[in-house]
């Protein structure tokens, strides 16, 4: 009996310490949904306060700046972010599953190369690579475009390394099938091996999708004009010390969040395993 | 198709599939590498450049370069001294119990690291305000503290509040990370440390330490990476301006400052130079601790 009391009074702590650690863990986001109905002139004086955190006094036309401040840019920000995601996850899966396939299914000369290449890669930092990618974009011609920004991260080392781990469990006597069906190596790559990826797809896609969406430091360097920015570059230069550009930022900022954590509410399971199968292996 | 045929094809294959990662490598790792490492030798002028040697490394001994260099250090040793025991601490909780509950804890923590860093920034810029009506400031004079401007205070300031919002939005990635390993220790090992009547101490301390041992390397080498390549977080944090006595400069940001405000590319590059070295370096110690390389050739 007493072994089961202290059971129960551990677990109760275990409850107690995890339930205030969540709260300490929601005042930022919660402090950010009520301040953005909240006048910018006094977030700017006052930073977020315990004021803040009452749910009273909400402006709910705060709402409307998102619409008709600076002729409602915000929305181009947020259509560029969602384009950009877009293209950037679709490319980056086709690409960095055909490689990973490449590299898993076939013996060749150079295989074990570029496969400790493809690890390599995972730790070399881009942020030390923005400058000399900066020189080259401008000799290209591609500063102030959306392909500037995508180009450099469709052919991803991470995403390689997650496929080519799923591909590599894949049956081989389901690829020699296809040989013996007559189809090509790309057929069967297209036609056999692309239907079954589904589930490696749908975590690799968020993780994609979230790391385009939050991607700051490349697009700041590309991006240049006004129209052209995505949600996080915009928000940036409305970190100014006027009260007008935070009536924007903070709506702004909870609009650009939103939006993920609903998403991640009901693909919970995909965000985790896109996490974790392809880095550790126990 | 002929047997001739499959065969052919079988060989061209395998490179038409990497095709599009050596492409990639070329262009936008290889000659950007290679393009730092010579630049770090030059000096760069609009429209020409100059051969001189060692001088961009001589010119990094200076007070500014020392400062982001101990800055993302620090960072990073910190990070990895928080970042490691704690999420672990909270994995083992959430390891055992019930499963719907566990989930919610999880997912809250969790969230953060969803949060755009421009976002999460702009947050705890207005939680750690300067007026003294700011919610940190209002619980630091409430425990008996005294209100403080935390951007412009000095180092410590700065770096507890790097530390606060690196905690904010990692500790719940970090609790997946050990949460997958904990899942691949085998139950019965717990099963007979029960029997031999170990406590929960020493089964934390004598199994799930030592068997978490390639997640908690595969963590630490994600945050040093993440250590060492730190910026956004200080560029967001200051506003994109410099921070009062470079309390806030990190080696990336130094980086940044020299080559794009600046206009001083050679110096910038031997920035990424170093930093690429020390990255790697590091990087790969652990790694080969992990076992990862072994792993590889194995198949």
């Amino acid at each position: 009996m007493a072994r089961i009391y202290m059971g129960k009074r551990k677990m109760l702590g275990k409850h107690v310490l995890l339930i205030v650690l969540c709260c300490i863990y929601l005042i930022p986001l919660y402090s950010l949904t009520l301040a953005a109905f909240r006048p910018g002139r006094d977030l700017l004086r006052y930073g977020i306060t315990l004021k803040t955190l009452i749910p009273t006094d909400l402006h709910l036309e705060t709402f409307r700046g998102l619409f008709t401040i600076r002729d409602g840019i915000y929305f181009t920000w947020f259509g560029n972010s969602v384009v950009l995601m877009l293209i950037q996850t679709v490319l980056a899966l086709f690409f960095s599953s055909f490689v990973a396939y490449g590299l898993s299914v076939y013996q060749f000369k150079g295989r074990k190369i570029v496969t400790t290449l493809v690890i390599f890669l995972m730790l070399v930092p881009i942020q030390i690579l923005i400058l000399p990618l900066y020189k080259l974009m401008i000799t290209i011609n591609l500063i102030d475009t959306f392909f500037g920004v995508f180009l450099p991260m469709i052919v991803s080392p991470f995403a390689i390394f997650f496929f080519k781990q799923y591909i590599d469990g894949i049956p081989r006597d389901l690829i020699d099938a296809g040989r013996i069906d007559g189809l090509s190596e790309y057929g069967i790559y297209f036609r056999i091996v692309m239907p079954i990826m589904p589930p490696a797809f749908s975590a690799m896609a968020i993780f994609m999708s979230m790391q385009s969406w939050n991607n700051f430091l490349w697009p700041l360097i590309v991006l240049r004009s006004g129209t052209k920015f995505t949600l996080p570059i915009g928000l940036n230069t409305l970190l100014t010390p006027y009260a007008s550009g935070y009536d924007l930022l903070i709506i702004g900022a909870l609009a650009a969040t939103l939006p993920i954590i609903i998403v991640f509410i009901f693909f919970q399971r995909y965000f985790i395993s896109g996490l974790t199968s392809g880095g550790v292996k126990g | 198709m002929s047997a001739k045929r499959i065969h052919t094809s079988m060989q061209i294959a395998p490179y038409v599939f990497i095709l599009p990662f050596i492409a990639s490598f070329l262009i936008f790792y290889l000659y950007p590498i290679i393009s730092t490492f010579i630049m770090g030798f030059q000096q760069v002028y609009p429209g020409q450049v100059e051969f001189i040697g060692l001088q961009n490394y001589q010119k990094l001994n200076n007070p500014e370069f020392k400062v982001a260099l101990f800055n993302s250090f620090r960072y990073t040793v910190y990070t990895i001294a928080l970042l490691i025991p704690i999420p672990l601490f909270l994995s083992v909780l959430l390891n055992s119990g019930n499963r719907n509950m566990n989930t919610v804890y999880r997912s809250i923590l969790y969230i953060p690291s969803l949060v755009s860093i421009v976002v999460a920034g702009t947050i705890m810029r207005l939680l750690f305000a300067s007026s003294t009506k700011s919610i940190v400031n209002t619980l630091v004079v409430f425990f008996g503290g005294e209100a403080r401007q935390w951007l412009l205070a000095g180092p410590s300031q700065a770096m507890i509040l790097l530390l606060v919002l690196a905690l904010w939005r990692w500790v719940g990635v970090n609790i997946i990370y050990f949460l997958s390993g904990l899942q691949s220790i085998p139950e019965e090992l717990y099963e007979a440390a029960d029997i031999d009547g170990a406590s929960s101490f020493q089964k934390l301390k004598r199994i799930t330490i030592p068997l978490l041992k390639p997640t908690t390397i595969f963590v630490t080498t994600i945050s040093i990476f993440g250590g060492f390549a730190m910026f956004e977080e200080s560029f967001i944090l200051w506003a994109g301006k410099p921070s009062p006595n470079n309390v806030g400069l990190t080696m990336v940001g130094h980086l940044y400052n020299k080559g794009f405000q600046e206009g001083e590319m050679g110096m910038a590059s031997a920035i990424g130079i170093i930093l690429l070295i020390i990255v790697f370096s590091l990087s790969l110690t652990f790694l080969k601790m992990f076992g990862f390389f072994e792993n590889e050739g194995r198949r």
